[in-house]
């Protein structure tokens, strides 16, 4: 059991050092966040050959799994229509995560912001 | 073709190139000494045989432990033949998890949980019989008519039933090596492999 865990510990630091090495070689710590933060994450795409690094900005709606199993869930309204997108925390594809704005809210999981309209959900968070 | 002995250790899920989470079994494999090359010539089929696991020198008796002396290593635990193994091996030599390389395609062989005795909704996936209302009881999971009447007059031989299930020698083919440490003897094998956590498990290169 503690080799796996060991093996879980590695999969994370070498999801680091890929960070790492798009900063110059210094170390990307991911600052702690919970449901209802509006989060921006640098997502590093690869097209063909390419990479490039894409923002998606939006507030997460939920967390949940432990190790290297752990995810998240944000959701942005984009041109009108609700995007949801479930990262693994410790994903390599994550270049950076910066919190925009911290949200106050009394549960883990805010699926219930979907049917709610923009104004709602600002007056919900703060 | 190369083959090593396992145990099984347990499951996580690591990162490939492409970012996706892969889920794969940790092995910690090897090393396993050649304690008996076999010829055709000698004993009339070519096979490997090849240990695992340190054991304790009192736990084995004194004809096994000669063969141990024989080729010049330490007493092992487990000690298994495997045929139509191409490439050089000599005796004493250890087959350790740099045999392997990432990417290869390997089978795992491993002996699958215990079930105890099981129905055959379970065991064979039949789907019982009847409703569960118009008057019917105890038919939920019943295995339904085992033959028919005057003739044959018997169960046909084979007919799936109830019986003990799982504890069987299985094999899972086409599994991925994601990823191997030398240092620490482990090998990471995509997806689940047969057996409870602690089993020995052959890993065998397709």
């Amino acid at each position: 059991m503690q080799k796996v865990k060991l093996v879980e510990q590695l999969t994370m630091a070498k999801a680091a050092e890929i960070r790492a090495t798009k900063n110059d070689g210094k170390p990307v710590e991911l600052p702690s966040f919970r449901p209802g933060d509006t989060v921006n994450i640098a997502v590093r795409v690869i097209e063909g050959e390419k990479e490039r690094i894409q923002n998606f900005q939006g507030i997460v709606i939920a967390r949940r799994g432990s190790g290297v199993n752990e995810t998240f869930r944000v959701r942005k309204v984009s041109n009108g229509v609700g995007v949801e997108r479930i990262f693994p925390l410790h994903s390599p594809t994550i270049q950076n995560l910066t919190v925009v704005r911290n949200g106050s809210v009394r549960r883990a999981k805010l699926y219930y912001l979907r049917g709610m309209s923009e104004k709602k959900i600002r007056a919900k968070l703060s | 073709m190369s083959v090593i002995l396992g145990k099984k250790l347990g499951m996580t899920s690591v990162f490939n190139e492409k970012g996706d989470l892969v889920p794969c079994t940790v092995v910690e494999a090897g090393p396993c000494p050649i304690v008996k090359v076999k010829t055709k010539d000698s004993d009339g089929y070519d096979a490997l045989q090849i240990g695992y696991g340190d054991s304790r020198t009192d736990k084995i008796s004194k004809p096994v432990a000669g063969q141990f002396t024989k080729a010049g290593v330490t007493p092992k635990r487990l000690l298994k033949e495997f045929r139509n193994i191409q490439g050089a091996y000599a005796v004493g030599d250890a087959i350790t998890v740099s045999a392997f390389t990432k990417g290869d395609t390997v089978k795992a062989v491993g002996t699958s949980k215990g079930k105890g005795f099981q129905g055959v909704v379970r065991r064979h996936h039949f789907s019982g019989v009847g409703m569960q209302t118009h008057g019917q009881a105890d038919r939920q999971r019943a295995p339904g008519s085992i033959g028919a009447s005057s003739y044959p007059s018997r169960v046909f031989k084979g007919q799936r039933m109830a019986g003990r299930m799982g504890g069987k020698k299985t094999t899972v083919r086409n599994l991925k090596i994601v990823d191997i440490m030398p240092d620490s003897n482990l090998i990471l094998v995509s997806g689940s492999i047969p057996g409870a956590i602690n089993s020995v498990v052959e890993l065998i290169k397709m």
